[in-house]
């Protein structure tokens, strides 16, 4: 085969991967890459308008689609502002290839124009990181960086690819011939702690099964097996945010969301079962509350693909190292030869003592005739769009929490939010990446009035490339999730969490070429939400909520599980001072 | 320069030493990790062990294998036993490391270090110090009138015994190289 140029590599390197979306910004370290995108069609390059926007398009592009998201950037500044998307999808496990340009291999450490050390500042926010210093070793490189990329638990890379190494020619290594290194994480798990788990699901008498996005990386397939095994076991099911979808919300046996805003009868359930089934989550701090009040009774079984998940914050009786499909698989297999036994009786009680704390009905508020309740907005939301192919993105704060708590997932791959990390700014340009892999369907994302601003820039891609995406703001004038925070622990003291000087949300939408909505009745909300699922284009919806509402139910930090706060506690002196330094 | 002050890397105590060490029974555990020698993979290591907060009492490392790029490094870092499960677990999942060996618990192993030490002095102080390098059989690899340097090998605590008795007889410098270890055995 003849030789190519670096530039050309790393277009051909990107089709052998089946790519057809790079979200990028260019500059002056990869003109050259720019150059060959320009002259292909394959490959459809998306111009954002912030390299963060970037990293946060392709997240929501592999989150919604199951594939890898590709992120092409400038050295220097393009690189360090693709850091926060990275360590977020570092944090949530998704699969993300960053390409970054490079100043020309002999001025490295020249403090060149726009030089920055993008391997070192990337080091603890990628999966892994490469230098390509030979143009020879490039298109292999790239291969190898989507192996690590979407292999064992996904997570971000990043390639630096000087410039002179982009001009330079040398022969194109095909995917098929590539060496992918020994990077290759267990997928099968170990049958015999899989039947040591069974035996224990099969005695169980007050079981939880804790799903987790883990589930959702794990492909459709694994939300199918977990269904299955809901199903045949009867098992109650609550998931982490970052599950939301893999069980539907209208399964019989879900819970809702656990953790820190979970549901009381989740929440509750996780602290008083005798047996819990961890499917690729983590106990994260946000699940856990306090650790050595977790679930202090039940024998626990814990799913991951990754090793380090396992006894990192809770200690459990059996651990199975493997791809949650796979597993799941096997521990069903093993169950039916073993004659598909549970504690139904028990099961069934178990049942019913949840059934009486889903009867508190802990998501319950009081509503307004005057003033749109955050809660009832999210509620009608879900009413008017449940039946479209629907999927919502983000941003980070008390929306995110209603949003999980009042809309209903019935599919993985459908939710897409900033879970580990907790980016504001995350969810606009999430919903334009979901948009361009999914051009007919719904795409909405919840957000908040300063979360919004923090990546707005974006809806200028959304106008440029026609991405219909709606822009659910639920406008309090407040920084809401840290407000609460302040009137909760820090003496009702709002230090800067009002959101002065807002702009007028509809002129923005119009001044960008969009569609802008205003609605501050909750008796115009429905003909306004309808409004804005009509319009064939992208939409800023300012929908003017009430400004103090709090998040609830809440499990202040530092607390348990059973010492949940609701809607109507007095919150007087409810997180004590040990609590208060936890975030 | 007095080496009755340098501590970091040469001690039990460690360069990163950011936990309260009364929070649970700590062990020190000697880690062998086999890694690809690429740029960087050192800094991936030890980034590792920063970032998230695991002590690092010593470190060696070199390339082992020139054909096959790989090099050893030797970490000896202490921890609860929680702790040492998740520095295993973590370094598991760099992707230029092979393979992660903790010899503290696979059976025994033999651990030595090297070290120079450079002894100032003249007359009893002097002929007393050349006197105990015969003793811990310690090479003499430079020598003046009025100083000697001495080339130790053997187990931390070796080192750590001899240099105590060569302080008050006019220690002046020390280099120590931190520990290579090693199963016994076909282990």
């Amino acid at each position: 085969m003849s030789e190519m140029t670096g530039a050309k590599i790393v277009i051909e390197a990107l089709k052998d991967q089946g790519v057809d979306t790079v979200f990028g910004y260019p500059g002056g370290a990869v003109l050259p890459i720019y150059d060959e995108l320009f002259q292909q069609n394959e490959i459809r390059h998306i111009l954002v308008r912030h390299e963060q926007g970037a990293t946060h398009a392709a997240e929501g592009y592999a989150r919604s689609t199951g594939k890898p998201g590709v992120v092409l950037v400038t050295s220097g500044p393009g690189a360090t502002n693709a850091v926060t998307g990275m360590t977020d999808a570092l944090m949530d496990s998704i699969p993300m290839i960053v390409l970054s340009g490079q100043v020309p291999t002999f001025m490295i450490g020249n403090d060149a124009f726009q030089e920055a050390d993008t391997i070192g500042i990337t080091r603890p926010c990628s999966k892994h990181n490469w230098l390509v210093k030979d143009t020879a070793d490039l298109a292999a490189t790239i291969h190898q960086a989507f192996h690590v990329a979407t292999s064992g638990r996904p997570g971000p890379v990043l390639v630096d690819i000087p410039k002179d190494v982009q001009f330079a020619s040398a022969k194109y290594t095909p995917k098929a011939k590539a060496h992918k290194g020994h990077y290759n994480p267990q997928v099968k798990g170990d049958i015999d702690a899989i039947t040591q788990a069974v035996i224990a699901l099969e005695k169980a008498k007050r079981p939880i099964i804790y799903s987790g996005g883990g589930v959702i990386n794990s492909g459709t397939g694994a939300s199918q097996l977990l269904r299955e095994l809901v199903a045949s076991t009867n098992f109650p099911i609550t998931s982490t945010l970052m599950g939301l979808g893999a069980y539907p919300a209208s399964g019989e046996n879900w819970l809702g969301m656990l953790g820190m805003h979970g549901t009381y009868e989740a929440n509750n359930a996780m602290h008083d079962c005798d047996f819990m089934l961890c499917v690729g989550a983590r106990f994260d701090d946000r699940i856990t509350g306090r650790t050595d009040a977790f679930s202090p009774n039940s024998y626990k079984v814990h799913i991951d693909i990754d090793p380090s998940s396992i006894n990192k914050i809770i200690r459990v009786d059996t651990a199975i190292i493997g791809d949650i499909g796979h597993v799941l698989e096997d521990i069903l297999k093993v169950w039916k030869s073993r004659g598909r036994k549970t504690n139904s009786v028990a099961v069934k009680d178990w049942l019913a003592e949840i059934e009486g704390w889903r009867n508190v009905d802990c998501l319950k508020y009081r509503n307004s005739d005057s003033i749109i309740k955050p809660q009832y907005a999210l509620q009608r939301l879900e009413a008017l769009t449940k039946n479209h192919d629907r999927y919502i993105t983000t941003e980070v704060g008390q929306h995110q929490m209603w949003a999980a708590q009042f809309l209903g997932f019935e599919d993985p791959n459908r939710f897409m939010t900033s879970g580990g990390l907790g980016t504001m700014g995350y969810g606009l340009p999430a919903s334009v990446g979901v948009q361009i892999a999914h051009p007919d369907a719904l795409v909405i994302n919840v957000a908040g009035d300063a979360s919004f601003l923090m990546n707005m820039q974006e809806m200028g891609t959304a106008v440029q490339y026609k991405a219909p995406v709606k822009q659910f703001i639920m406008n309090n004038e407040r920084l809401g999730m840290v407000r609460q925070w302040q009137q909760l622990l820090h003496g009702e003291r709002y230090s800067s969490t009002w959101s002065e000087a807002l702009p007028d949300f509809v002129k923005l939408a119009e001044a960008f070429g969009a569609k802008g909505i205003r609605v501050d009745n909750p008796s115009d909300l429905d003909d306004a939400i309808l409004e804005m699922i009509d319009h064939d284009g992208p939409v800023i919806m300012d929908c003017l909520i009430e400004k103090h509402e709090n998040c609830f139910p809440m499990i202040p930090s530092g607390k348990a599980h059973n010492e949940m706060l609701m809607g109507d506690d007095s919150t007087e002196g409810a997180i004590d001072s040990s609590g208060s330094v936890m975030v | 320069m007095n080496a009755l002050h340098i501590q970091k890397g040469s001690s039990r105590k460690s360069a990163y030493d950011l936990k309260n060490p009364l929070d649970e029974m700590l062990e020190t555990h000697t880690l062998t990790i086999l890694v690809d020698n690429e740029a960087g993979v050192l800094a991936r290591v030890i980034g590792l062990f920063s970032g998230r907060g695991y002590n690092i009492d010593s470190l060696t490392v070199a390339e082992t294998d020139a054909e096959g790029h790989k090099s050893r490094i030797t970490i000896v870092t202490t921890g609860t036993p929680a702790v040492i499960e998740q520095i295993k677990a973590q370094l598991g999942l760099i992707i230029p490391v092979y393979e992660v060996n903790d010899l503290t618990v696979e059976g025994p192993s033999v651990e030595r270090e090297m070290a120079l030490l450079k002894v100032a002095g003249s007359g009893d102080k002097r002929v007393e110090a050349m006197r105990l390098a015969d003793i811990f059989r310690v090479n003499v690899v430079d020598s003046t009138l009025e100083s000697f340097v001495f080339e130790i090998t053997g187990t931390p605590e070796k080192i750590d015994a001899f240099t105590d008795l060569m302080r008050p007889l006019g220690l002046t410098d020390i280099a120590r190289t931190g520990v290579a270890a090693m199963a016994r055995g076909l282990g």
